[in-house]
């Protein structure tokens, strides 16, 4: 059991949780996750560690409601516990010091970033967060990300705050020798066509870039195998090897193909869910 | 004395077509007249060779002639002092290979049925009020246990006896190792599981779920900020292998280690209640054919597909399922490929299984492990169709602890390395047991390896405390 101490409603369906977990809060390292159950008979998901602060004893996650676990998780308050959290799992992000890092971000994966480009920021490297959304209110934590950063850029697709465009295009534009420099190290971390595409705006250049995996797991421990991802060939476990790979290496064909394998079966629970919820709301 | 009786008394079994189709216990179990008229048939032999062959040395004819003679609650005495695990091992020890290997019925006639027994013996437990025992002066010295499966269950156990502040440290949010998310509910169903470890709790083992030793918290942790005196390594061997044939990652292959863990561990027979989807499809082919390999093709069939085989590269002589599973697994209408040798998972555009490419072997001379080496048959390939594909072809030990903790010794297999005379690893007061030591074997094996690390352990504790 973990107890909730805050919580954010950072977009209607992106929710931050702080949650009380003093040991994996001791432990953490950027580019970790943790896996957490919700509820008895309930599954097994991965989260990536957004911020840890061994102080307080406290990590940070984000979850978007995608399926039946994530709205459950999301539908939780503070002072409510989450049923089961380990962690800190895979392994951290490796960096090599003093270069620029430029750390792109989309959707609710960004909120990974955070202890990431802070703990660079702080040992002395340049740091720049590309974060983009579609439009203004569906970027998050930009307060947080700002402060953690030397330059955070913006890009929205309909123009609404900042960079009218992709991040890739924006991302291009800085490699091209746009004002902030040519970044050593590109991460990106984000739904899986943009994270595809940030490999590709990199590919051929001398741009280390990774990106961080987020595929089906179970036990996160290396034990069943189910998060394999194909990277330069070979297969490698995201929960123990990964979560962050080289991002020109990864096979994100195979990759979309493997987190599809469930659709029909999570389509029966979520139609499930609704329907007890609204059951719950009519009576 | 009387004649004995040369056969043993037949466990009764569920119906095959009915038990096939849910997760329900295969065996039934004896009744109390079928346990003393089986157990009278020990013929309480003076140097019991029954007893040698039992990894946990329970003392079995004194415990059979305590059942011969009805007094049930001395024989579970004698069990459980022996084995903190009786109503897991009476249901999944291979004790034709054992006990019921040594016992002297067995050169003429069929062994006692000793495993029967103590499983009804364990169960007979179960089905009487708990009684309180009262708990041993505790001990200074504090033991932690890491991985909450057989070997550090019954290690725990042993050191709770002997009065040490016990906790152990598992990684899943439940405990019982492969227990609980290998064996499949229908060869052991979990509320026996849960009793089991509820009365290691009742002794005073405390049992902390959801942490990884190694991630969590270091080894050294444990001694440096926890103030424990020694630590017990039972991290088994979870690390699933694949083969390394194109197709793998298709969808709709798996490890016996996932399909298994979404079934037992995650309840996935019970979706949509519970959360955690499986994908069967109509056919299942299952590699290899040891127990997880039966226990693997059989749950396929319970949860719901129309055909499960074994595919496996060599002969029913070679497989090293026990007897009792495979004549299970036949009764229920598992096919068998034998000699047949899977080089590639065949799939379609959109990445789902479609079907298992063959090689047909032949056996040649024998190879180092003794059993005759299979030869391919050139131009012998063929498409077995099916949409799963499950892969039960071993496992290793997990290096995420040994990869954290500094100077662990290991073999070229990831194996701990124990010294010669004790099951002390090259660190001192860190011992280890079962499966990360010896790589995938036998739940009683880990269990027998659990009890001897009590053993030392508690001689070096003493012997510390006499140094202070």
């Amino acid at each position: 059991m973990a107890k909730i101490i805050e919580k954010r409603i950072l977009t209607p369906v992106t929710k931050l949780f702080r949650i009380e977990a003093p040991m994996i809060a001791t432990s953490a390292r950027p580019g970790q996750f943790v896996i957490v159950r919700v509820r008895e008979g309930g599954e097994r998901i991965p989260l990536t560690i957004a911020d840890f602060d061994a102080k307080s004893g406290t990590v940070t996650i984000v979850v978007q409601e995608v399926g039946v676990t994530s709205r459950l998780l999301g539908a939780l308050e503070v002072g409510e516990n989450l049923l089961d959290i380990l962690g800190p799992l895979g392994e951290p992000a490796h960096i090599p010091p003093g270069g620029h890092v430029i750390g792109v971000g989309g959707g609710f994966g960004a909120a990974a970033l955070w202890c990431l480009m802070k703990e660079l920021k702080a040992r002395g490297d340049k740091t720049t967060i590309i974060l983009g959304a579609r439009q203004q209110d569906l970027l998050i934590l930009t307060d947080e990300l700002r402060e953690a950063c030397d330059a955070l850029e913006l890009c929205t697709d309909d123009g609404s705050v900042g960079f009218k465009g992709l991040v890739t295009q924006r991302l291009q534009q800085i490699m091209d020798g746009d004002g902030l420099g040519k970044p050593n190290h590109v991460i990106a971390i984000g739904p899986m066509p943009m994270m595809r595409a940030i490999a590709n705006t990199t590919s051929g250049t001398d741009i280390a870039t990774q990106v961080s995996m987020d595929p089906l797991m179970i036990d996160g421990t290396g034990m069943c195998g189910c998060c394999r991802v194909s990277v330069g060939g070979k297969t490698k476990f995201a929960c123990v090897d990964g979560p962050l790979f080289d991002a020109n290496l990864v096979d994100f064909d195979e990759a979309v193909k493997r987190n599809k394998i469930y659709v029909k079966k999570e389509k029966i629970a979520a139609e499930r869910q609704q329907k007890h919820l609204c059951e719950r709301t009519s009576s | 004395m009387p004649a004995k009786r040369i056969t043993k008394t037949p466990m009764r079994t569920r119906d095959a077509k009915l038990r096939a189709t849910d997760f329900v216990e295969v065996n039934i179990g004896y009744k109390a007249e079928h346990a003393i008229f089986e157990a009278e048939r020990c013929l309480r032999c003076q140097q019991p060779p029954c007893t040698d062959g039992c990894p946990v040395h329970i003392p079995i004819p004194e415990l059979l002639h305590e059942v011969a003679a009805g007094n049930m609650e001395k024989a579970v005495d004698i069990l459980r002092t022996a084995n903190p695990l009786p109503a897991v091992c009476g249901r999944v020890c291979p004790q034709e290979e054992q006990c019921e290997n040594n016992c002297h019925m067995a050169k003429q006639y069929l062994p006692v049925g000793i495993g029967y027994l103590e499983r009804f013996i364990a169960d007979w437990e179960r089905s009487q009020p708990k009684k309180k025992k009262p708990k041993p002066p505790q001990r200074p010295q504090k033991v932690a246990v890491i991985g909450a499966g057989p070997a550090g269950l019954v290690c725990a156990g042993d050191l709770a006896r002997l009065g040490y502040p016990v906790t152990v440290f598992e990684g899943l949010h439940a405990p019982g190792g492969v227990l609980r998310y290998g064996i499949p509910e229908f060869r052991l169903p979990k509320d026996i599981l849960d009793w089991e470890i509820e009365l290691l709790k009742d002794m005073g083992v405390e049992i902390v779920c959801n942490v990884i030793v190694g991630k969590t918290f270091k080894l050294d942790d444990l001694f440096d900020k926890m103030g424990f005196s020694a630590v017990f390594i039972g991290t088994g061997a979870g690390l699933p292998s694949f083969l390394g044939i194109p197709g793998e990652n298709l969808n709709g292959v798996y490890s016996a280690n996932e399909f298994l863990t979404r079934i037992n561990l995650m309840q996935s027979y019970d979706f949509p209640n519970t959360d955690t989807p499986l994908y069967v499809g109509e056919r299942v082919a299952v590699i290899g054919a040891g127990n997880t390999a039966m226990d693997s093709v059989r749950s396929a069939l319970r949860m719901g597909s129309k055909e499960g085989m074994i595919v496996y590269r060599r002969t029913e002589k070679e497989m090293t399922a026990r007897q009792e599973e495979y004549e299970h697994a036949i009764e229920e209408g598992i096919q068998f490929r034998w000699l047949t040798n899977p080089i590639e998972i065949i799939g379609d555009e959109d990445g789902w299984v479609t079907g298992l490419k063959c090689l047909k072997m032949e056996l040649g001379e024998p190879d180092a492990s003794g059993r005759a080496r299979p030869i391919a048959i050139k131009g012998s390939e063929f498409i077995i169709p099916v949409e799963n594909v499950i892969l039960s072809i071993g496992t290793s030990p997990n290096p995420l602890l040994v990869n954290t903790t500094p100077g662990l010794e290991t073999n070229n297999k990831g194996c701990l390395v124990l010294e010669a005379n004790k099951p002390q690893t090259s660190r001192k007061r860190v011992y280890a047991g079962g499966d990360a030591v010896t790589g995938a074997a036998t739940v009683i094996l880990a269990a027998g390896a659990g009890k001897d690390a009590a053993t030392s352990i508690h001689a070096d504790l003493m012997a510390d405390l006499a140094e202070k």
